[in-house]
């Protein structure tokens, strides 16, 4: 596992919180960052800050120079053919509406078919609805099996040659589950379909690559791989990304520009229109280079062993019941305890210096085919150990019994 | 930061026992909101007659603080008029704030205060007296 030394290099953990020493277990929703990250981003606005790609002078070059510097890295770290598929976005959300407000409107029209599973965070779910309600589109979702992993034979059936795009995530936000991306891309595009990733919880922590997986669009978000807020990407097959029309229009992306008609620059910046997020850049480089020393197969493997810990852990806890397969291959294990209501779980939890997540982790649709209202969920990143599980268990247990006292 | 100024033993109690909890079979003043943020929901239904609430009763989902804030306030208003309903709703607002408010005639409420010493279930508290403004919103513009 990866040595626990590595938390001296994330200052916020270095903190107690209502008593007792943080445990971080929220990383689902966002990471934290190490000093090399802030270091970066500080660095860059106390050295280099100036607008891209249009200053003769000194400082714009480094600007430039340091902004395309992090495309090139996260073109590396995913193994895009290409910086031109790289387009850098606010995050996720972005990414994923992009892609249905553009390729989308394009080429879905009434009667074709967009599939989703019910397990979608709600920003790979809303922006389909919408194209669908838009086009005359339907949607359609592959059923989940009892432990939220979906199969290939259903897929076959879910997926015909009406359907267009097939959007999933790579990695659930709530169930632990890592879909099969490679097999449903293949199945897609024998259907002459184009497959579109989120790969938010995917890549923080495991090693992707786009190419391998044949995937048309895949999206990312900084934030919860050591990165800056406001940071993301979308990255696409180049020959997808030229036949598509900007999203946005105003400053840097245009070629020439005339009184009734303009052109627009080449990929990667024909989509990133007005000032870019530079830092964020920044800080999304810095966070690559992080997290490529300590290497994406060392951060999987570590959290797949915890994960592993806290099933074996919680399961001693009487009346815990936690969701989705055992044996899971990601960091996020979703649980409720008993009657306790997550809200009240995670302020019981919070007293003790643990965060985790309660409510229905945008995934409404998911929570009814649960048929809960909420969840608790913890989910781990390199910085975790098993001390931290401890804790969590021994807190929930504590939690426990507060309530069985309150409730006797 | 102490648990039991959270969890007083009444609140627990409204949350075991939930008074006016169900809803009515005629189709009374129904008043749906949600928590986005969280998923907690609640469906409140008020009779009122003549400027006074006769009859309170709610249904939903959420934490012990919701339920149990739905639970009083159903009680609390029950027999009141629309506006000192309203007043009340203001006193709960207050004291969702910090700020020191006397709820004389309906003390359980007081218990609630604790919530102000966490923010993050202020929202919690205050999806049931959330219900009624609208609901009394509504019922005065059909007036």
């Amino acid at each position: 596992m990866i040595s626990s030394t590595i938390r001296e290099q994330f200052p916020i953990l270095n903190q107690d919180i209502n008593g007792h020493p943080l445990v971080y277990l929220d990383n689902a929703a966002t990471s934290q960052k190490p000093r090399q990250v802030i270091e970066a981003v500080k660095s860059y606005y106390e050295w280099d800050n100036a607008n891209v790609h249009r200053g003769v002078h000194t400082l714009g070059s480094r600007a430039t120079d340091a902004y395309e510097g992090a495309r090139e890295k996260l073109a590396r770290f995913i193994n895009a053919r290409s910086t031109k598929e790289i387009i850098f976005t606010r995050g996720t959300t972005t990414a994923l509406n992009m892609v249905a407000s553009s390729y989308g409107a394009a080429n879905v029209g009434e009667g074709d078919e967009i599939v989703l599973t019910l397990m979608e965070h709600h920003s790979n779910l809303i922006p389909w609805q919408q194209l669908a309600k838009r086009t005359g589109a339907t949607l359609k979702y592959i059923p989940l099996q009892q432990d939220g992993n979906i199969t290939l034979a259903d897929a076959e059936a879910t997926i015909t040659d009406r359907t267009k795009i097939v959007a999933i995530a790579y990695v659930s936000n709530v169930m632990g589950v890592t879909h099969p991306v490679k097999e449903l891309a293949e199945i897609a595009h024998r259907h002459g379909a184009v497959i579109v990733v989120d790969g938010a919880q995917s890549t923080p922590h495991m090693k992707v690559d786009v190419q391998d997986l044949d995937c048309d669009f895949y999206t990312l978000s900084g934030h919860k791989m050591c990165a800056p807020t406001g940071i993301g990407a979308l990255y696409g097959k180049k020959a997808l990304l030229e036949a598509m029309e900007p999203v946005e229009f105003g400053g840097e992306m245009i070629d020439d520009v005339g009184l009734y008609e303009s052109t627009w620059k080449e990929l990667p910046w024909k989509f990133e229109g007005g000032t870019p997020i530079i830092a964020g850049a920044v800080g999304l480089g810095a966070a690559v280079d992080f997290l490529q020393e300590i290497g994406m197969e060392a951060i999987h493997q570590h959290e797949k062993q915890l994960a592993a810990y806290a099933e074996q852990r919680l399961a001693e806890i009487d009346g815990l019941n936690v969701f989705g397969p055992r044996g899971r291959g990601v960091g996020v294990v979703t649980f409720n305890l008993g009657d306790v209501h997550p809200h009240d779980v995670a302020t019981v939890l919070d007293a003790q210096g643990i965060a985790i997540r309660a409510g229905h982790h945008c995934c409404q649709p998911l929570m009814r085919w649960l048929q809960v209202s909420s969840t608790a969920r913890a989910s781990f990143y390199l910085y975790n150990t098993e001390q931290d599980v401890d804790r969590l268990v021994s807190a929930l247990i504590k939690t426990k019994e507060y309530f069985a006292d309150e409730l006797g | 930061m102490n648990l039991d100024d959270l969890y007083r033993r009444v609140i627990m109690d409204h949350y075991k026992n939930p008074r006016n909890r169900g809803s009515f079979e005629d189709d009374a003043l129904k008043i749906e909101l949600n928590n986005p943020t969280c998923g907690d929901r609640i469906t409140l239904q008020l009779k009122v007659e003549d400027g006074i609430v006769k009859d309170a009763r709610y249904s939903g989902e959420g934490c012990s603080i919701s339920m149990s804030s739905a639970s009083m306030m159903t009680e609390a208003v029950k027999g009141k008029t629309v506006a000192q309903s309203l007043e009340l709703a203001n006193r709960f607002s207050d004291l969702m704030k910090g700020e020191t408010v006397d709820f004389e005639d309906y003390e359980d409420i007081e218990a609630l205060s604790g919530v102000n010493k966490f923010p993050a279930r202020i929202k919690c508290a205050t999806l049931a007296w959330n219900a009624l403004r609208k609901g009394i919103d509504e019922e005065q513009q059909h007036q």
